[in-house]
């Protein structure tokens, strides 16, 4: 909708309320996200505005505080841990399935893609009751595997749009001038589709360390995650420590957007070569 | 590759038959290494998703726990025609196995599950093992001397609906229908039933959600779809960042901005708008504030990949050719990204009828959906039974949607290619 010389004043107010509109809803979405930060750096003890003056001391209460730095730490050991589980068995399924055609196939993608799709509460008391009966309940093995099952579908997507692609030539030269089929992946294949990886492998991060609802199911308090500090937090006592985790956690979702569009651009600019 | 296969067919010689042999083995090859590619994912994912899922599927139809606590007594009084009473060899193996109930944790097992049958069941049992005498020459009289409930055919009619491997009752029981002890499936009393209405408002929940997503994630994707790329992609920061940023933040966001000193409030009572703070959190506007918030982006991202595609010569054709803007807008550009809208709706609406997180932290107890009541028959009252029953519904409609997005993703692809 762009505004011509020629436009008649309807047109006019129409292009302005129309740009309103979507400036409204912009900041709809941000102002939550920008609210929070100040609130962290504030003296008081509530999350009101005005602040009654500047202070660091929500920090120093986190970083000083056995429940929020163990919460950490448990998201730290996890995170990683589902993440590269995730990346491993999905970029092996995202290749094996550009591989060849077979009878099946349709429905092989649908189970690796239904982790995405069943809703989380599901998955949680299916896992409840599963580790309960194999001894994983209350365990960092039993919260990795989980988070790698949530995390897998991310990782055979985006690999799997990588490949789209990928010409398979490349493959049979390797062979043909002796590779084994091992060095002709690690040396031919991953490095074009390593954007590919990595983005997914983010976003499998990203889901294990902002997840809750099977992680409230199958973790006791001694592997309790980050996210899982921040609800009983929410839930208990609402206080501008909360607001200082959550800057800490916008901080790093910053972070995460920064790489994933420098990801982007270097699929793209490898796109473009090819 | 075929051509080639197709020339190698119509070569009579018997060389090139063996290099079809060849070819064929290589192409087997091919598959089985794919295949075996797949296997580590599929196997986990079946060990660690699938089963634990299909198990806890298992337990709405599960009724197995008078059979492994009481064998004898579940299979005789399976036979029992309901008439009259059952006759003293079901007394008597009922007396005795409710005595070995004791250890093992058995007869709270057995009290659970008949207390859904009647809430005074296990009181019953539990006094009658207290005043159980050693002997009897009658267990029918026995028993009847404890409580004359043991007299009364419908105590035996909840023990036989016990009985059975498997049972529909919770699955009736999660849209407020049971049955009566002639066995006919009928509603529930009217002050009991609270299923429906919750999966009423899940559904009016989600829908809303979805609704209020696509009026303001519409004209937000097809600004950002029309702007210059530099322009556009720096305000796509603003729907990317609340994407990428924690649910848990996002929601906490939320109650700091809506409760009563909140900002919200604030600037209303300084606009002279209200007098006094209302009650934004804690109730439904809560829940559609932070739910609209963090679905917003599934809606506007598939929108905006699809206006991108849309080129807007046909716009500008139609209104060279004397339609009027809107008409324009609504009968030629809209239809052509009819795609994205389908599939930012079921996304959304997908993600939606599943939250239980935000609708638990900003919402009051009336506000609960699906996802909430699931957690609470597993975790607080142990009635797994309802839990598998309720979680079956949801993932049934689940699924159900995502089929329908798969189709018309699929569809779009194809339209494409």
């Amino acid at each position: 909708m762009a505004l011509q010389p020629y436009s008649s004043p309807v047109e006019h107010i129409w292009f302005w309320t129309f740009r309103i509109f979507c400036a409204l809803v912009l900041i709809f979405l941000m102002l939550p996200v920008l609210v929070i930060i100040p609130l962290s750096f504030s003296s008081g003890s509530f999350l009101t505005y005005p602040l009654p003056g500047f202070s660091l001391q929500w920090y120093q209460t986190i970083f000083s505080s056995g429940p929020w730095m163990d919460a950490l730490k448990n998201s730290m050991i996890v995170a990683p841990l589902a993440t590269i589980l995730a990346m491993v068995f999905g970029t092996m399924a995202a290749v094996g399935l550009n591989r060849a055609d077979f009878p099946g196939k349709g429905l092989l993608l649908a189970l690796l893609i239904s982790p995405m799709v069943v809703p989380l509460v599901i998955v949680a008391v299916g896992m409840y009751f599963f580790f309960a009966s194999v001894g994983l309940l209350n365990s960092y093995a039993g919260l990795v595997l989980a988070h790698a099952v949530l995390g897998v579908p991310f990782v055979v997507i985006t690999v799997n749009a990588t490949l789209q692609g990928f010409d398979y030539n490349q493959m049979r030269a390797g062979a043909s001038l002796g590779a084994s089929p091992l060095r002709v992946f690690f040396t031919v294949v991953l490095p074009q589709i390593i954007p590919g990886v990595a983005s997914g492998g983010l976003f499998a991060f990203a889901t294990s360390f902002d997840e809750v609802v099977v992680a409230l199911f199958i973790a006791s308090p001694t592997e309790r995650t980050l996210p899982m500090q921040m609800f009983s937090g929410i839930r208990e006592n609402i206080s501008p420590a909360i607001a200082a985790m959550a800057t800490i956690m916008i901080l790093l979702s910053v972070l995460l957007l920064l790489v994933m569009e420098l990801l982007r651009r270097r699929s793209e600019n490898l796109r473009s070569t090819q | 590759m075929t051509a080639a296969m197709a020339t190698l067919e119509q070569s009579p010689s018997g060389k090139t038959s063996g290099l079809k042999a060849q070819l064929r083995r290589a192409e087997r090859l091919r598959k089985i290494k794919a295949v075996a590619l797949i296997a580590p994912l599929a196997i986990f994912l079946i060990i660690i998703f699938v089963i634990p899922i299909g198990n806890m599927l298992w337990r709405s139809i599960d009724n197995t726990e008078l059979q492994q606590v009481m064998p004898v007594t579940a299979a005789m009084v399976q036979e029992w025609d309901g008439s009259d009473l059952p006759n003293e060899a079901v007394f008597a193996s009922f007396a005795h196995e409710i005595r070995d109930s004791r250890s093992g944790g058995g007869l709270g097992r057995i009290g659970r599950r008949l207390n859904y049958e009647d809430p005074t069941f296990r009181t019953l049992l539990t006094n009658t093992i207290r005043h159980l005498p050693a002997e009897a020459d009658s267990w029918t009289l026995a028993l009847q001397e404890i409580s004359p409930r043991w007299g009364e055919t419908s105590t035996w009619l909840a023990i036989q609906r016990a009985a059975p491997a498997t049972t529909d009752r919770y699955l009736l029981a999660s849209v407020d229908l049971k049955r009566n002890d002639a066995g006919k499936i009928e509603a529930v009393e009217q002050n009991q039933r609270i299923y429906q209405s919750v999966f009423k408002r899940t559904l009016l929940i989600a829908g809303g959600v979805t609704l209020i997503c696509l009026f303001l994630g519409f004209p937000l994707a097809y600004l950002l779809a029309t702007l210059p790329t530099g322009t556009s992609n720096l305000l796509l920061i603003f729907v990317l960042l609340p994407f990428w940023t924690s649910l848990l933040v996002r929601t906490a966001a939320w109650i700091v901005m809506l409760q009563s000193g909140g900002l919200v409030n604030t600037g209303l009572i300084m606009s002279g708008i209200i007098d006094t703070p209302i009650q934004l959190v804690f109730n439904r506007i809560g829940v559609f504030f932070a739910m609209v918030h963090i679905l917003l982006p599934f809606m506007v991202l598939p929108l905006y990949s699809v206006m991108k595609g849309v080129s807007p010569s046909y716009q500008r054709a139609a209104v060279s050719l004397g339609a009027h803007p809107f008409a324009a807008f609504w009968q030629v550009y809209v239809p052509q990204t009819i795609s994205g809208i389908a599939a930012g709706t079921i996304l959304v609406f997908i993600m939606a009828i599943g939250y239980y997180i935000t609708p638990a932290l900003v919402g009051g107890p009336s506000d609960q959906m699906v996802s909430y009541y699931v957690a609470y028959y597993t975790n607080t009252t142990n009635n797994w039974g309802m839990a598998a029953a309720l979680g079956s519904l949801l993932l049934l409609a689940t699924l159900l949607l995502y089929l329908i997005y798969h189709k018309l993703v699929n569809q779009k692809q194809l339209v494409r290619s």
